[in-house]
């Protein structure tokens, strides 16, 4: 192996592709959620139909989109892979177990993960599959004539199993950005007396606020559909 | 206080163990929580039953030899102590209490509550040390090292190598460990010389050993008896990705 | 027969220089063809078995524990002595030689502790070099404290741990060479007997503590640095598998052991709490700056300490500022131990033994506050409340004497050679630098002395002159030294008894405590010889010892420890009893002043009682190494 394979195949290697793939999914969270919430702009949606269709045309983004795919399947694969090293290091489990020496998400992160992945495929499916590939109706704005992805979605947050589908999985999330954020500068080395509590203040507040916008899409445009 | 205790008991390294239940009574509260099992194991060699092995040496805390998993924690409820420091007023009469060993792939059981830890010695033979030869050193204030940083390598060096931070971590992992001796030679001036290749060979050689990665979850340093911080985690991992990017050893 | 000592000539400050020259060296490139074995991993074992690797030499070394790393120097707290004089204040190697010597009550080699004196600042260079992490000040340089008998401040410490970050930096310097492959670590494998040939050490005969296997491991030299035998008191401060067993059968095969009566017992140690007791913890001694020793006038067994808070100031006797005005509650270790004894036996010890005195720091704490207090004891006060559930912020601590070091042990000559060729003793093992007693900070200091920079220079002396030849491990000498090993462990295994292990060693802890322990007197130590004669026969007829031999079994390593105990804890009592005077851990209440201290008579004791073994049946025969004193003025010690 070269040295370059040795090092990214070591415990720490393999941690700091979660690390650095986790910071990019968190920044695409970032950008995911503020321009969904212009769905709950009251303009028929107008301007979340300019911004997905930018979003689906623009060459960058399109070339962002798919390294966030890569990121993902790679987020996924090492999770796998450092799961099975762990798993096999720990060998015999113990008759007690005692939860009081860390919190309940840190140790469970595969679990929400799993859970992640789950949603994500049908997150996937019901928006994603179909903007791609499905039937999408059309709309005119200044003249043009785009897909009109509000309508799909607004149809969607309609059903009341799917708000609450998604604010469960939410919930689900931040309890994985809860320990993913500062774990992920914690493995990248980032530790420093000066800064590393301002990492650890902003990461639970990124892990309560953004989940929280993103659940208040589903549950505001269910409101608003009643 | 009468007790009941559920231990884990194995004949040797190739034999399945099992829990087995042990009564016993009078126990003081003032006893430490080896003497109580001191006393078991009198009772039992009297029956003429082999006696509950288990590892304990100084008995007070500095070692690093004794090593229970007690109620699902390492060294038991109380923090920053070891097994041996721990006393039976921590306990309630009628109270039943479940012994195991260190449990993980890289320590693996001799035989009843005693695991082997030479992990934790080959790891240190890989590069846990300056490389100095005794006799031609310099004058001890030759180099001066300032008082934060003297102290700051203290706390990394405190580590007394029990394995509790092993045992602790859901993933076995070793890296409190490893990052306590990487971080303690890495703060002091003495230490840089070999600063690269030390931290690539330790890294490599607790990979070999067979223990799992950090996840950052913080148990190892809840239940370290000597309170290593996890700052030191985050220096090995810098150190580890600094010298692997920086250094010419392929 | 006659011991010589082969201290070189000279002036006292050229002998080490001259000896350096004047002794036999090992060309480097034949190094490599001598095989050296060492017993032991603690500071004195492990810096013996790195140094002398380094040099070439192909090294075999051995422990009990599951790693070096464990040796039981690693508990010492205090700190370790060396005459840096960064201090500026007066320090040299000649007062730490002078403090030495006097703290030791005139009882060891000026030649030996002078060179112990000189090597002791290149300890703290090698150790710095190693990242060893002392205590610094704020200009980064190294910090001092004062200690117990020193009126200079040359304590090197790194904490309360410093004994562990010596033991680290040894135990890395070890585990190099184990990576060179210069070193072959045996770890959970224990000594049982000394293989000799032709009159020489020539291999050690082990046990592995985990298979049960008996092995032979053959070398041009042995060193042992196994540590001290306080463990025959059943109860001390050292650590529960600490034990005697790898000197004692070298002594059985012929190498001498010297003053085995000097133990010394440390005076701050909490208190036995009941019968289940299986190890005693040391508080700092430094307690004693701030608090004050009583206890009640008339004696009210079984009292508490938070009942103690309520009695009122003149019905207390602080006895140590009434007898020693001048040094109050700062006397001696030997002198404020002895003293907890005598009030005890008077029926005024306090807690649930009745063994115990007051240390109270309520007028402390009203003095200088609960912070000042706190900053100072802040550690040691959490440890006793952890110990014992009493808060020594709100009522006394209770403490009592217990046996801490031995300051006798293998006789060795000035090149840390024992009466056997080949055979060395490094550390607390041997008997050499501290005399009758040990001062605070001396310990780590001996060991590391020893192992980095006295025995890389002597051993080559003894191996110039010894041919490359390896013995084979097939040769009769080991056969029959396995063979003794076997029978022996067959032996115990076989006897079936009532009694386990640990019952027969509490009995031979009282008999020792009792009679051999603070204060001895003839009477008493007679009495103790035969109780501990009649224990040894009952143990070899009635003790239980369970399992066999091929397998991890601490049972049968207990027993074959406190075998060696009961005969090694005759051989204390014989010389206690032969030393009719006081001197400093050895007291003898036919020898005192008329105030009651200590006296010693040098015109009849300045001597080394070095013992030969003449069977475990037979009395064993003294040999005397005469002291001379020929750069100190002997004084007798007062603290009134």
């Amino acid at each position: 192996m070269s040295w370059f394979s040795k090092t990214l195949n070591s415990t720490i290697g393999r941690k700091i592709f979660m690390s650095l793939t986790g910071i990019f999914l968190i920044l695409f969270l970032t950008v995911h959620v503020a321009g969904n919430l212009q769905l709950l702009i009251p303009d028929g949606g107008k301007a979340f139909n300019i911004y997905a269709h930018t979003m689906g045309t623009n060459p960058f983004i399109q070339v962002v989109s798919k390294l966030n795919f890569a990121f993902i399947i790679v987020h996924i694969i090492w999770s796998i892979l450092l799961t099975r090293q762990n798993m096999a290091a720990r060998g015999v489990g113990y008759a007690a177990s005692s939860g009081a020496s860390s919190k309940w998400n840190s140790r469970n992160m595969g679990a929400l993960g799993t859970v992640i992945l789950i949603f994500l495929i049908v997150h996937l499916r019901k928006f994603w599959y179909v903007f791609k590939f499905g039937e999408v109706p059309t709309t005119t704005i200044d003249g043009a004539e785009v897909p009109n992805y509000f309508l799909v979605v607004n149809e969607a947050y309609s059903y009341w199993y799917y708000v609450v589908f998604y604010v469960v999985c939410l919930i689900v999330i931040a309890g994985h950005l809860n320990h993913g954020f500062q774990s992920a500068f914690q493995t990248l080395g980032l530790n420093h007396k000066k800064y590393t509590p301002f990492i650890k203040a902003v990461g639970a507040l990124y892990s309560i606020i953004v989940p929280l916008l993103f659940a208040l899409i589903p549950v505001m445009m269910f409101l608003r559909n009643l | 206080m009468n007790l009941t205790l559920k231990i884990w008991r194995q004949q040797d390294a190739n034999t399945k163990g099992e829990m087995k239940t042990y009564e016993v009574s009078d126990i003081s509260p003032d006893m430490s929580f080896l003497e109580m099992l001191d006393v078991l194991n009198e009772i039992l060699s009297k029956k003429g039953e082999d006696p509950v092995h288990f590892d304990h040496d100084c008995r007070e805390g500095i070692c690093g030899m004794c090593s229970m998993v007690i109620n699902g924690r390492p060294h038991g409820p109380k923090q920053a102590i070891t097994t041996c420091q721990l006393h039976m007023r921590s306990f309630k009469d009628g109270d039943t209490i479940l012994i195991e060993p260190w449990r993980a792939t890289a320590f693996p059981v001799v035989k009843d509550l005693v695991v082997d830890r030479g992990a934790f010695d080959r790891i240190i033979q890989a590069g846990g040390y300056i490389s100095v030869n005794t006799g031609g050193t310099p004058d001890a204030n030759e180099i001066p090292i300032p008082k934060k940083v003297a102290d700051e390598a203290f706390d990394s060096a405190t580590c007394i190598g029990c394995g509790a931070c092993v045992a602790a971590c859901k993933n076995a992992s070793a890296m409190l460990f490893v990052s306590a001796k990487v971080s303690q030679l890495a703060l002091l001036p003495q230490g840089h010389v070999e600063r690269k290749t030390r931290v690539e060979k330790m890294v490599a050689q607790m990979d070999e050993e067979g223990f799992g990665a950090c996840t950052n979850t913080g148990a190892c340093s809840a239940e370290c008896p000597k309170e290593i911080s996890l700052e030191n985690i985050a220096r090995l991992n810098r150190e580890y990705v600094g010298a692997r990017l920086s250094s010419e050893n392929i | 027969m006659i011991l010589d000592s082969k201290i070189p000539g000279g002036a006292l400050e050229e002998k080490w220089e001259k000896h350096k020259f004047n002794i036999k060296l090992v060309n480097p490139a034949n190094k490599r063809k001598y095989d050296i074995i060492v017993v032991g991993t603690g500071l004195a074992g492990a810096s013996a078995a790195a140094s002398l690797a380094e040099l070439g030499y192909n090294i075999k070394a051995f422990c009990f524990q599951d790693s070096p790393r464990r040796a039981h120097s690693i508990a010492a707290q205090g700190g370790i002595n060396a005459a840096k004089n960064y201090q500026n204040d007066g320090d040299s190697i000649f007062r730490l030689f002078y403090d030495t010597i006097k703290g030791g009550d005139y009882r060891s080699r000026e030649a030996n502790v002078h060179r112990l004196a000189e090597v002791s600042v290149n300890i703290i260079d090698q150790c710095v070099a190693q990242g060893v992490p002392f205590a610094r000040e704020y200009g980064g340089l190294l910090d001092n404290r004062s200690f117990g008998g020193a009126q200079v401040s040359r304590t090197f410490y790194a904490r309360g741990q410093t004994g562990q970050q010596l033991l680290l930096g040894a135990y890395s310097a070890l585990s190099r060479q184990i990576a060179n492959g210069k070193v072959e670590m045996h770890s959970r494998t224990e000594m049982l007997d000394l293989v000799m040939v032709d009159g020489k050490a020539r291999g050690i005969v082990t046990r592995n503590l985990i298979t049960g296997k008996i092995e032979s491991h053959s070398a041009h030299a042995v060193i042992l640095a196994t540590g001290g035998y306080g463990n025959v008191f059943y109860l001390s401060t050292n650590a529960m598998g600490s034990n005697a067993t790898a000197a004692w059968r070298a002594h059985k095969k012929g190498a001498f052991f010297a003053n085995p009566c000097y133990t010394q017992i440390h005076p701050t140690c909490i208190p036995v709490s009941g019968d289940h007791q299986s190890k005693l913890t040391l508080m700092s001694e430094s307690l004693r700056n701030d608090g004050r020793v009583w206890v009640p006038k008339e004696g009210r067994k079984g009292l508490t300490a938070s009942e103690a808070v309520a009695i009122p100031e003149e019905e207390r006797d602080y006895y140590l500022e009434t007898k020693y005005p001048s040094f109050g509650n700062l006397v001696p270790r030997d002198v404020a131990s002895r003293n907890a004894k005598y009030v005890c036996d008077e029926g005024r010890g306090v807690g649930a033994t009745g063994l115990a005195v007051f240390l109270d720091f309520a007028d402390a704490i009203k003095r200088d506050g609960k912070d000042v207090i706190s900053a100072k004891y802040g550690n040691l006060f959490d440890m006793y409340k952890q110990i014992t559930g009493d808060n020594p912020y709100e009522v006394p601590m209770m403490i009592y004497p217990a046996v801490h070091y031995t300051m006798g042990g293998l006789w060795v000559d000035y090149n840390l050679m024992t009466s056997i060729p080949g055979l060395y003793a490094l550390g607390e093992c041997n008997f050499s630098d501290h005399g009758a007693n040990r001062l605070g900070a001396s310990a780590l200091m001996q060991g590391l002395a020893d192992g980095y920079f006295v025995i890389p220079y002597t051993i080559g002396d003894y191996l110039a002159q010894t041919p490359y030849d390896k013995i084979p491990t097939d040769h009769e000498a080991f056969k029959a030294a396995e063979e003794n090993v076997k029978s022996i462990n067959r032996k115990l295994l076989s006897i079936k008894g009532e009694k386990t292990v640990d019952e027969f060693h509490k009995e031979l802890g009282h008999v020792m405590w009792d009679y051999c322990g603070m204060s001895r007197n003839a009477e008493g130590l007679k009495k103790a010889k035969e109780e501990i004669k009649k224990i040894r026969e009952e143990y070899w007829q009635n003790v239980k010892v369970i399992g066999a031999n091929e397998e991890l079994n601490m049972s049968l390593e207990k027993a074959s420890r406190v075998a060696d105990f009961l005969e090694l804890g005759e051989l204390m009592v014989d010389d206690a009893l032969h030393r009719s005077e006081s001197c400093g851990g050895h007291f003898r209440e036919e020898s005192q002043t008329e105030e009651g201290e200590a006296k010693r008579k040098d015109n009849e004791f300045s001597y080394v009682a070095a013992w030969e073994y003449k069977g475990t049946d037979n009395e064993s025969e003294l040999n005397k190494e005469a002291l001379q004193f020929e750069n100190v003025k002997l004084t007798q010690r007062s603290y009134k």
